[in-house]
């Protein structure tokens, strides 16, 4: 987790992340932008084409990942030893629960 | 470093006395809205799960989505995602190691503040009208 062994690593993962996100967020914005708010029946239906529901999963799980390092970085920061260790293992559950929530989500609706 | 010194030493950045700079501001302001970015998504991970499970789940986060303090939301967050992206085009700019100089990095710290404002209206008025 430490910059000191994973330093490469974790600049890697977020300037990968950030180069896919900045094409997938437009993206995102144009596709699912428009039904955030919609009825139940509209939602449903539209995440059952393939193209919407490829843009929520691959955008959101990036989004996810990118937040994970992100995050790690911020608590590296501002919080000291032992709650550190606490902060990034509930982020670290959050962002990837997170992840399996949409999967599942997505999946279910194309189904 | 004596360790006997430590608790009277101010901690750096000197806030109180540290003079506000756009380059600075600027960057603070992507990590807060990378950071205050997580409610909006887990808003909407909990918004497409809610649609897998059924209308009534459903009926409960559109009503939270579509409230006044949904909006209110998901109006920072757009600009939010807007200003934070930007801030991430800064930076991979600077990664090639360009745009250091001092003119160069504020003339791009403001630009981040006045696109992701402009941003965020051009998107407002695309998903509405």
């Amino acid at each position: 987790m430490s910059t000191s062994k994973s330093g490469t690593g974790h600049f890697l993962e977020m300037t990968i992340s950030s180069i896919a996100l900045l094409a997938l967020i437009p993206l995102f914005i144009v596709i699912v932008g428009p039904v955030i708010g919609e009825d139940y029946e509209v939602v449903t239906k539209y995440f059952s084409r393939p193209f919407p529901a490829i843009v929520f999963a691959i955008t959101m799980t990036i989004v996810l990942l990118h937040f994970k390092s992100g995050v790690v970085t911020l608590i590296e920061d501002y919080v000291d030893h032992p709650a550190r260790r606490l902060w990034i293992f509930v982020m670290s559950c959050v962002s990837y629960l997170s992840i399996a929530l949409v999967v599942l989500a997505t999946l279910r609706l194309a189904i | 470093m004596a360790k006997m010194d430590r608790g009277k030493r101010p901690l750096s950045p000197h806030l109180s006395i540290y003079r506000p700079q756009i380059t600075s501001i600027s960057s603070i302001f992507i990590r807060i809205t990378g950071n205050a970015l997580l409610i909006s998504t887990l808003l909407l991970v909990w918004w497409l799960s809610a649609a897998a499970i059924g209308p009534k789940a459903f009926s409960v986060v559109d009503f939270v989505i579509t409230s006044w303090f949904g909006d209110i939301v998901m109006v920072l967050s757009l600009w939010a995602l807007w200003y934070h992206s930007l801030g991430g085009m800064r930076h991979l700019i600077w990664d090639t190691g360009r745009g250091l100089e001092l003119k160069t990095a504020e003339a791009m710290g403001w630009a981040m503040m006045l696109g992701s404002l402009i941003l965020t209206f051009l998107t407002i008025w695309f998903l509405n009208g």
